[in-house]
């Protein structure tokens, strides 16, 4: 029943490689979650404060974003414009997708953040003489902030997963890379497992990054 | 530009038959694995509910592993795998493996939630007005711990829906596949794309916003 000679030796010559590629995946996993947070904010604020055509396009962005498929994003983002002439490379796509669906997800976040802010502190700081700028920056941010910082980590850790999508518009991050040695070599199975081990200590390491960061952040 | 050759058909009504099929496919995969993912996740939270240290140090870092491994990684090992240990299964059987034992992953820790949410005291009380174990289970704590999770399993029967298009990789022609085999064929791809978002999102939506609308009411 068991007649399978498990071939670990191409996969090792390979590693360097996969790690480089681990590498990409955590970049655009990065570079997605930057933009994504800014974005989220922006429109997390718009669905808050404001009403008309802005708030329809925020609140369409959002909910296409959280319900549908991230790999119906990505073939969106890859074959659907492809169809009024854009043509973006595979790594415009994975991080373009990715930013879409995490600015979607994470905008959601911000709201409930926001809305767990009392209004009374608001009206107290403008009271104080603040300018709304300032009450934003001063008070209510660094408290969304705290309150959504778990859901970040979270975020984080789905774009991470969500990049090895990258393998079905032909991007290079880890999984495609994984895929093309796999297709070299045929020993499908040893590929994958490393890469999933390596997905897994990134992940490791995204949490107790994020655990260190918070005690840090979290002192007081 | 009229001189070219056309390899390429148009979108026939007959090609919305194949969508249909497609999308029946679709339904199919998820919803034998939500609901096998769901009956083991609940046992599984329950297990580490009741095995504490044991199960902390066995059951949890195993589904622990299906969190933190993409799902797409997932489906390409098992499917990679099953062969070798002489099991052969078609891309249907694979998915729903996969994505049961995801399902489950997933719930568990949900199930542990709703298990936990229910007060010492309360099932303290139940014991001692007679109730067996098993009765204080089925009769306290899955109707108030159930409640209490209920939104959090929604999200994830949500998320498992959105992410059952990934059994695309194995060649399961679900929905995402189908129509990326029509764009193929009839380079149509903002067209098609729009309709297959058009039903994820026209099956998610309804669903995340009752939802809502229940954890609301609830709430109060």
């Amino acid at each position: 029943m068991f007649d399978y000679n498990f071939h670990w030796r191409p996969v090792l010559k390979s590693l360097p490689d996969l790690i480089e590629a681990g590498m990409v995946t955590l970049q655009v996993a990065v570079l997605a979650m930057a933009c994504g947070i800014v974005i989220g904010l922006g429109l997390a604020l718009i669905r808050l404060h404001m009403r008309g055509p802005l708030r329809w396009f925020a609140s369409a962005w959002v909910e296409l974003a959280r319900n549908t498929p991230a790999l119906f994003q990505l073939f969106f983002f890859g074959f659907g414009l492809g169809a009024f002439g854009w043509h973006l490379s595979p790594y415009t796509i994975v991080l373009a997708g990715l930013t879409f669906n995490c600015a979607g997800y994470l905008a959601e976040n911000f709201r409930g953040g926001f809305q767990a802010v009392p209004d009374t502190q608001i009206r107290a700081a403008r009271s104080l003489g603040m300018t709304s700028v300032q009450t934003y920056l001063r008070i209510v941010i660094p408290q969304v902030l705290r309150i959504v910082y778990h859901p970040i980590t979270n975020q984080m850790v789905w774009a991470v997963l969500m990049s090895s999508l990258g393998m079905m518009v032909g991007f290079r991050e880890l999984s495609g890379e994984t895929q093309f040695f796999a297709s070299r070599s045929f020993r499908i199975f040893e590929y994958f497992a490393v890469t999933a081990v390596i997905y897994y200590a990134i992940v490791k390491i995204i949490l107790g990054a994020s655990r260190l960061m918070a005690l840090r952040l979290f002192r007081y | 530009m009229n001189d070219t050759i056309h390899f390429f058909s148009g979108f026939r009504p007959a090609d919305m038959v194949f969508l249909a099929e497609a999308a029946w496919r679709t339904l199919l995969v998820y919803g034998v694995s939500i609901f096998l993912g769901t009956v083991i996740g609940t046992i599984c939270g329950w297990l580490l509910f009741e095995g504490r240290l044991l199960a902390a140090a066995t059951l949890s870092p195993v589904l622990d592993i299906f969190r933190s491994v993409p799902l797409i990684i997932q489906l390409v090992l098992f499917y990679n795998f099953a062969p070798i240990v002489g099991l052969n299964l078609d891309p249907f059987a694979s998915g729903v493996v996969i994505l049961t034992v995801y399902t489950a992953a997933l719930v568990a820790n949900v199930a542990r939630g709703g298990i936990e949410a229910v007060g010492r005291p309360m099932r303290r009380a139940a014991r001692s007005l007679g109730m067996s174990y098993w009765q204080d289970l089925r009769y306290v704590v899955l109707p108030i711990g159930g409640r209490a999770v209920f939104p959090a399993w929604v999200g994830v029967a949500l998320g498992v829906m959105k992410d059952s298009a990934l059994v695309s990789v194995l060649g399961y022609v679900e929905l995402l596949k189908a129509s990326q085999i029509l764009i193929t064929r009839t380079q149509e791809p903002f067209l098609i794309l729009s309709l297959a978002g058009a039903f994820y999102f026209a099956l998610s939506y309804p669903i995340s916003r009752y939802a809502a609308k229940l954890q609301q009411r609830w709430a109060q």
